[in-house]
């Protein structure tokens, strides 16, 4: 049992065989009941078959990163993968049914525990309550509540009609009863205790890029369907609507940014949404919103590169990649929110600096975080007022208006009798190509003094740990809260935790604790250390360590742990 | 009716080769919009790269000159975000048809309420003379040496066929005809092509004003635009090309219709403020 508090529980199964629906009970019911839940999954670029898995942690105080113990291994249908049979303990109980898996188990460290899914779920009504009855399985090991537990199928089902229903419910039973029974085969896993959890929500990636988006003001997405970036597309469209949100699927990344560069010339606040790949097309249409100072969010979900990479891993391989994104030279913002709190927030703040600066904003995440849900407080989900920094345009209004701060009045057509300009060209105060080289200074000078303000305005680094610390842990997004939980594991009285979530511009306070530190160490999820090179270009500071991991799969608290230990020896 | 004037800009550099078919469509277009009671606020004209593509520049109104090949991107994004707006994607055939071909394909399915003018002069001008898409076969340029050996894009029934709502050609050295053309696709409600032929004096020698004038010819008034399958089939003759609206279709919901966000409320997207208390009901309504 991790940290002698939590459970850590392993769905496995092939995809079709409902992995995806026992997170989703899992989850719910087990906050209802007043546990903290953490779930994380991985899966394979398929639609039918492979094995995918999900890790659940069940725990009494909140949790939130990924761990490599297994308590208990719950294993649908043959065919677990090395990545989770290495995993395996003296101290993971294998909940599997013999007569589908075989002799799969024989081998492995854990305890094996059969138990007969198929015969049960044909008993419920049917093959595909396999996977209810495992969930109630988890439900009843850890004491859940079965209100809760029908509670959730009556909300979830309760439109398909009673039949479906009762036959969740009894599946779901048949689960908890057999958990109930054998929990006493997890002799040392004192059950969590449960926690007041009713006013936390249980959120994933998804869900917090996208609400944080329209809580920011976003009223227009484009997009390019592209793991792991689609899932934002979809929650957008599914959500059009309610929102008055414009959503188009359209025919490639090119059109979807030059298309949200449109509607941003016209008075929208758009976000596009994509992965590596799709970003690297988007690069001319995002130096011209730089050009022509029109505010734009990309939402840049990493997987593993280069080119089709791994399509449905994670990485955090693409820092380079939205620092420099776009020909030629203009200010940017780049965030990296670490938390499904953060991906709200910042994605949220990345509205609110590109209206105020008419500049672009990357917010990095990736295929680890965006499919990693938790129960958050809603009120550690933070937006300002959405403003789009609109002024009503006069006769003479000019676009480009050279004034002290860089920040033009920005109008948009049909907001005055202005006429409004805006050109991928340098251009004049208007907005019109006109080749003159000081006008060319004086209008790069222009962008560039926003530059400036970006790193004035800036969101401020996490750092924490003891007071006199000497040594510094660098990392960024959704490795944070692992290296995080590491090092709480650790206790080094010397050492300090930044979680940069402004990767750039660099801001005062991460370059100020690099120039304290006497020793640096990084944490992050690519082979080159982008983080490290860049802190490095800026601050002139090398590091005296660090950790990489790129192998698809995101870091455990364990890795990191023991990772950490190896280098300060 | 308003005085084209209204949309000069007097400091303005026309930046094209004297003789250039590009003026004569600056003249028809600032006179549409004038003869339609346009006023330059109202107007948005959006272009890629290119010669052509540099129309906005030498006129007064709203103007996006976005990058090559994107304009109908740039231009369904303005339209979308503000439906009120008159919206015209203007640019060569280089720029619409090769560079944005993917565009111009999913543009006309998509079917917003835009005009798209196409200054089709048969060759790429701003780099100087190599084949456009719509060059004809066996044309020599300082690229295609050996001649041109891919068939030359129909834009016309490419167009119809993928559904386009409108389809008209017109030549430049008609200034009436085209603004004829121009006022009907700006009228028509849905995405409308305007090819208009334009000679290139500088780099096409093959194309000239006398050749445009010897193969083309304008349409009866027998010619039903309602009939697709007719449409087609003069969009398909190559020998004498037509002048004149080939194809229209009325009442087909546009890209702007289709988004649903319009259908109660026509307030334009920059005067909206986004409901923030749904997000927190979303929130709280979330397990
Ligand atoms: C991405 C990109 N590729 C190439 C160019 C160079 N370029 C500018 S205009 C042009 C072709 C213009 O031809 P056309 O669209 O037919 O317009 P014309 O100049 O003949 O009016 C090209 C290739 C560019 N600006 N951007
Ligand atoms: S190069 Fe051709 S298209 Fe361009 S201005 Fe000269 S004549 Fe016109």
């Amino acid at each position: 049992m991790a940290s002698g508090k939590d459970l850590s529980v392993v769905i496995c199964g092939g995809a079709g065989y409902g992995v995806q629906t026992v997170e989703d009970i899992l989850a719910k019911v087990l906050k209802r009941s007043g546990y903290h839940v953490f779930a994380t999954r991985e899966y394979m670029s398929r639609v039918r078959g492979g094995n995918n898995s999900t890790e659940i942690r069940i725990s009494s105080t909140p949790v939130d990163g990924m761990v490599d113990e297994i308590d208990l291994l719950v294993v649908l249908s043959p065919g677990v993968r090395e990545n989770i049979r290495r995993r395996i303990t003296q101290n993971t109980v294998i909940a599997a049914d013999r007569s589908s898996v075989g002799e799969e188990f024989e081998k492995t460290d854990g305890a094996f525990f059969d138990v007969p899914l198929g015969e049960m779920a044909k008993e419920a009504g049917g093959a595909v309550y396999a996977n209810v009855i495992a969930a109630g399985l988890v439900l009843g090991i850890v004491d859940a509540s079965t209100d809760q537990a029908e509670e959730y199928f009556l909300s979830r089902f309760g439109k398909k009609g009673d039949k479906v229903v009762d036959e969740n419910r009894s599946a779901c039973g048949k689960g908890l009863e057999l958990g109930r029974s054998i929990a006493d085969k997890f002799p040392d896993l004192a059950p969590p205790k449960k926690d007041d959890t009713s006013s936390r929500r249980v959120m994933n990636g998804v869900q917090a890029v996208s609400l944080g988006a329209i809580a920011g003001g976003c009223d227009f997405v484009t997009a390019y369907p592209m793991s792991p970036a689609t899932g934002v597309l979809a929650f957008a469209a599914q959500n059009a609507s309610d929102f008055g949100l414009a959503v188009e699927q359209v025919e490639d990344e090119i059109s979807a940014v030059n298309m949200a560069v449109g509607a941003s010339y016209a008075g929208a606040s758009p976000m596009v949404t994509t992965s590596g790949g799709g970003f690297s097309l988007m690069y001319e249409g995002f130096s011209l919103a730089g050009v022509a100072e029109t505010p734009l969010v990309v939402h840049l979900a990493q997987r593993p590169g280069p080119a089709t990479g791994m399509a449905t891993r994670t990485e955090q391989g693409d820092l380079n990649l939205a620092v420099h994104a776009g020909h030629g030279e203009f200010p940017r913002l780049v965030l990296a929110p670490g938390t499904i709190e953060e991906a709200y927030s910042l994605t949220a703040r990345a509205f609110e600096i590109a209206h105020r600066y008419q500049v672009q904003s990357v917010v990095m995440t990736d295929q680890y975080l965006l499919n990693t849900f938790r129960d958050v407080d809603p009120d550690d989900l933070i937006a300002a007022k959405p403003d789009k920094c609109l002024v009503t345009s006069g006769p003479g209004y000019r676009r480009y208006e050279d004034v002290p701060n860089g920040v033009s009045p920005r109008s948009v057509p049909g907001l005055g009798k202005g006429i409004v300009g805006c050109d991928s060209h340098e251009h004049d105060e208007e907005g019109h190509v006109f080749e003159d080289f000081d006008l060319r200074v004086r209008m790069s000078d222009k962008r560039f003094r926003k530059g400036e303000l970006l790193k004035e305005d800036f969101v401020p680094a996490d750092i924490r740990g003891p007071e006199n610390w000497t040594r510094l842990v660098l990392c960024w997004g959704s490795t944070g809260p692992i290296v995080s939980e590491a090092l709480r594991d650790l206790k080094l009285p010397d050492t300090a935790l930044m979680r940069v979530r402004q990767i750039w511009p660099v801001a005062e306070d991460v370059a100020a604790a690099v120039e304290r530190a006497d020793e640096l160490i990084f944490v992050e999820g690519n082979h080159d250390g982008q983080l490290e090179n860049l802190i490095k270009s800026v601050t002139g500071r090398s590091a005296q360590g660090h950790l990489r991991n790129y192998c698809g799969l995101q870091f455990s608290v364990e890795q990191v742990r023991m990772g950490l230990s190896e280098i300060l020896g | 009716m308003t005085d084209p004037r209204i949309f000069d800009l007097p400091e303005a550099d026309l930046a094209w080769c004297p003789g250039c078919g590009d003026f004569k469509i600056l003249e028809a277009l600032k006179k549409a919009l004038a003869d339609m009671d346009m006023a330059p606020e109202d107007v948005v004209v959006v272009s890629g790269i290119g010669q052509a593509a540099k129309t906005p520049h030498f006129m007064k109104c709203n103007f996006l000159n976005g990058l090559h090949g994107r304009a109908l991107s740039h231009a369904t994004g303005v339209k979308a975000a503000n439906p009120k707006l008159t919206v015209v994607a203007v640019g060569g055939d280089g720029d619409m048809y090769g560079e944005g071909g993917n565009h111009f394909l999913h543009t006309v399915r998509r079917n917003p309420d835009i005009a798209n003018f196409v200054y089709n002069n048969m060759v790429y001008g701003l780099t100087k003379g190599q084949a456009s898409p719509t060059s004809p076969k066996g044309m020599v340029t300082p690229v295609q040496t050996r001649g041109v050996s891919s068939e030359p894009v129909n834009p016309l029934a490419l167009a119809i066929v993928q559904g386009a709502t409108f389809v008209a050609r017109a030549f430049s050295g008609d200034v009436d005809h085209t603004a004829e053309m121009m006022k009907a696709a700006i009228e028509h409600r849905g995405y409308a092509l305007v090819d208009i032929f334009q000679p290139c004096v500088s780099f096409n020698k093959t194309n000239t004003f006398k050749w445009f004038k010897d193969h083309t010819y304008r349409l009866e008034d027998e010619h039903d635009s309602s009939n697709r399958s007719a449409a087609l089939s003069l969009a398909m003759e190559t020998e004498r090309f037509p002048l004149g609206i080939l194809y229209r279709e009325e009442g087909r919901p546009t890209f702007e219709d289709s988004l649903g966000i319009y259908e109660k409320d026509d307030t334009p997207l920059h005067r909206r403020s986004p409901d923030v208390d749904k997000v927190r009901e979303t929130i709280d309504s979330m397990t």
